[in-house]
């Protein structure tokens, strides 16, 4: 049951519970139970819109930055991939294998917000050993969810 | 100029509709009837590897034996039948082509055919286009629109040739269970006649697998059994089917294919090949999407005061309109310029179809919750003004 609702949510976290349960053709109260469980569990975090502010007033940028960390003893990267995380400007960071150690999504409301947020927030913090900054050009997909060429009804009619 | 039987079939009553969605934005189609997924991806890239490799000739008339050999392995596998891919088995341009062949094989002048309605608009332009005539048999929503052996008795006559047997049916969304069929199967099986049993929608069925009538031994060489890749495969625009049956009416059927069609396109059928080969998975996830919609459109019906009986199978919802108080045609056309929301009347696949329309589910979820969202507005702008009247 769980990975059923999950399966739903993940795509459409905007379905009531009423509505969750008629998808799934199961009781209301079972919905409910079992998303707020998750919720307790961790499984289920947040909900999230995902917003295309190219098409408001709102000026935004986004950049991708490579980060090479210095681990620190027992903490290992943890440490430093937690501050960098509680950072306002910071939308996602991750781990990597290969040839750095941290990518660290941001957003600003310009490149220089971003430029200074790298040279005055990131790079100074202490473990960080370089950064390398990419911004992002264009969306084309995020969150799973088309940005351009959205995918449009374009069925043509046909009696049937 | 144009001969009777042609001009005298009325242009289908949904096209109207059709003209007025074009002029119009922001519209929620819940009015055609094909899958809104694309085609699997394996199956294109199957014919995409087909033309790649300079496979762009004619197959034989009746298909690539290969195909065939595919679709009569899955008929085995799938609903337990056997045809022998070299002379049981035809591959046509969609079910349709089959249908349309196998009454030009079976009708003429003063044969009747019976068509239990409402469903697909076809079979009775059909039927009419070979100068026979078309004994219809009322279907009704408190049998959930079944096909009783009772009423297809009363309706066979010595003159019958074909019964159509369209299930799970287009535009109802009813499917014949087993131990229904045997009744039919009990009426039929003495008679001189030939069931064409269209199973377009066999695979998408929300409550157990679907059973073809083909299955009873009884009539098995009386039954045409008409299948594709359209609804199942989410492959409309391909445009193929194919129709299993006893020998010679396949061959009749071939004769007029090869004159007329020659064969069905061959980078459809390589497609088709893998569609069989390695799509039960895509079907698979389809097929849950669409229960999942059903669910969601049927309990959305009944929950503004739509009636809609628990359909179980092909991609359509059929609710009764009656409470409202206009035709379904009123109806539609209400809806469609008021809140621009398509459904299609009831009444356009058969008379006893009036007070019902039909609404797809084969649309996103967002697009069925505004939809309904939408449709009940409309309906309560209606009684608001009755009210202030």
């Amino acid at each position: 049951m769980k990975e059923r609702i999950l399966k739903i949510l993940e795509n459409n976290g905007n379905l009531t519970v009423k509505q969750l349960a008629v998808l799934l053709d199961v009781s209301e109260d079972t919905v409910r139970d079992e998303i707020s469980r998750m919720k307790k569990e961790g499984v289920i975090l947040g909900f999230n819109t995902v917003i295309d502010w190219e098409k408001t007033e709102r000026q935004l940028v986004n950049a991708l930055i490579e980060v090479k960390v210095h681990p620190k003893k027992e903490r290992g990267f943890d440490e430093v991939a937690e501050r960098i995380s509680s950072l306002e400007q910071v939308t996602g960071c991750y781990l990597m294998s290969g040839g750095f150690d941290l990518t660290v999504m941001v957003e600003g409301k310009d490149f220089k917000e971003i430029a200074m947020f790298v040279a005055e927030k990131l790079a100074v913090i202490d473990g960080v050993l370089s950064t390398s900054t990419h911004f992002v050009l264009k969306k084309y997909k995020d969150g799973g969810v088309h940005f351009v060429n959205k995918v449009q009804d374009d069925r043509e009619a046909i009696v049937l | 100029m144009i001969k009777l039987n042609i001009s005298s079939v009325p242009a289908s009553g949904i096209r109207k509709y059709f003209d007025l969605v074009n002029e119009m934005e922001d519209v929620i189609s819940l009015g055609i009837g094909e899958p809104d997924f694309v085609t699997p991806s394996t199956v294109m890239q199957a014919a995409h590897t087909a033309m790649n490799r300079g496979h762009t000739h004619y197959s034989s008339n009746m298909g690539f034996l290969s195909l065939r050999e595919e679709i009569s392995e899955y008929m085995q596998s799938r609903y337990q039948l056997s045809y022998s891919p070299k002379d049981e088995i035809l591959v046509t341009v969609g079910a349709s082509e089959a249908i349309d062949l196998a009454m030009r094989c079976l009708l003429g002048p003063g044969d009747e055919v019976i068509i239990p309605e409402p469903s697909f608009v076809a079979y009775k332009g059909c039927a009419t286009f070979t100068g026979a005539s078309v004994v219809s048999v009322d279907l009704d929503a408190d049998h959930k629109f079944k096909l009783s052996a009772e009423k297809l008795e009363k309706a066979i006559t010595d003159k019958t040739r074909v019964i159509i047997f369209p299930f799970p049916n287009n535009p109802t969304g009813s499917i014949m269970r087993k131990e229904e069929m045997a009744e039919i199967v009990e009426v039929v099986k003495d008679k001189d006649l030939i069931i064409i049993s269209d199973e377009i929608y066999s695979e998408l069925t929300y409550n157990g697998d679907h059973v073809s009538i083909a299955s009873f031994d009884s009539i098995k060489d009386k039954t045409l059994v008409i299948n594709g890749f359209s609804k199942a495969y989410a492959m409309t625009g391909w445009r193929l089917g194919y129709a299993c049956g006893n020998k010679e009416l396949i061959l009749a059927m071939n004769k007029i294919h090869q004159y007329a069609i020659m064969c069905a396109p061959s980078l459809a059928q390589y497609a088709a090949m893998e569609a069989l080969k390695n799509g039960a998975d895509d079907v698979r996830y389809m097929v849950e999407k669409y229960n999942q919609r059903r669910r969601v459109l049927v309990n959305g019906f009944n929950e503004i005061g739509l009636d809609c009986f628990e359909l179980e199978g092909a991609f359509y919802a059929f609710p009764s309109i009656k409470n409202t108080g206009m035709t379904s045609d009123e109806f539609c056309e209400k809806l469609l310029k008021e809140q621009h929301v398509l459904v299609v009347p009831g009444s356009a696949f058969g008379e006893c179809g009036e007070g019902y329309v039909r609404a797809t589910y084969a649309s996103s979820i967002d697009n069925i919750i505004e939809a309904l969202e939408r449709i009940d507005r409309f309906l309560k702008n209606r009684t608001n003004n009755k009210v202030k009247r």
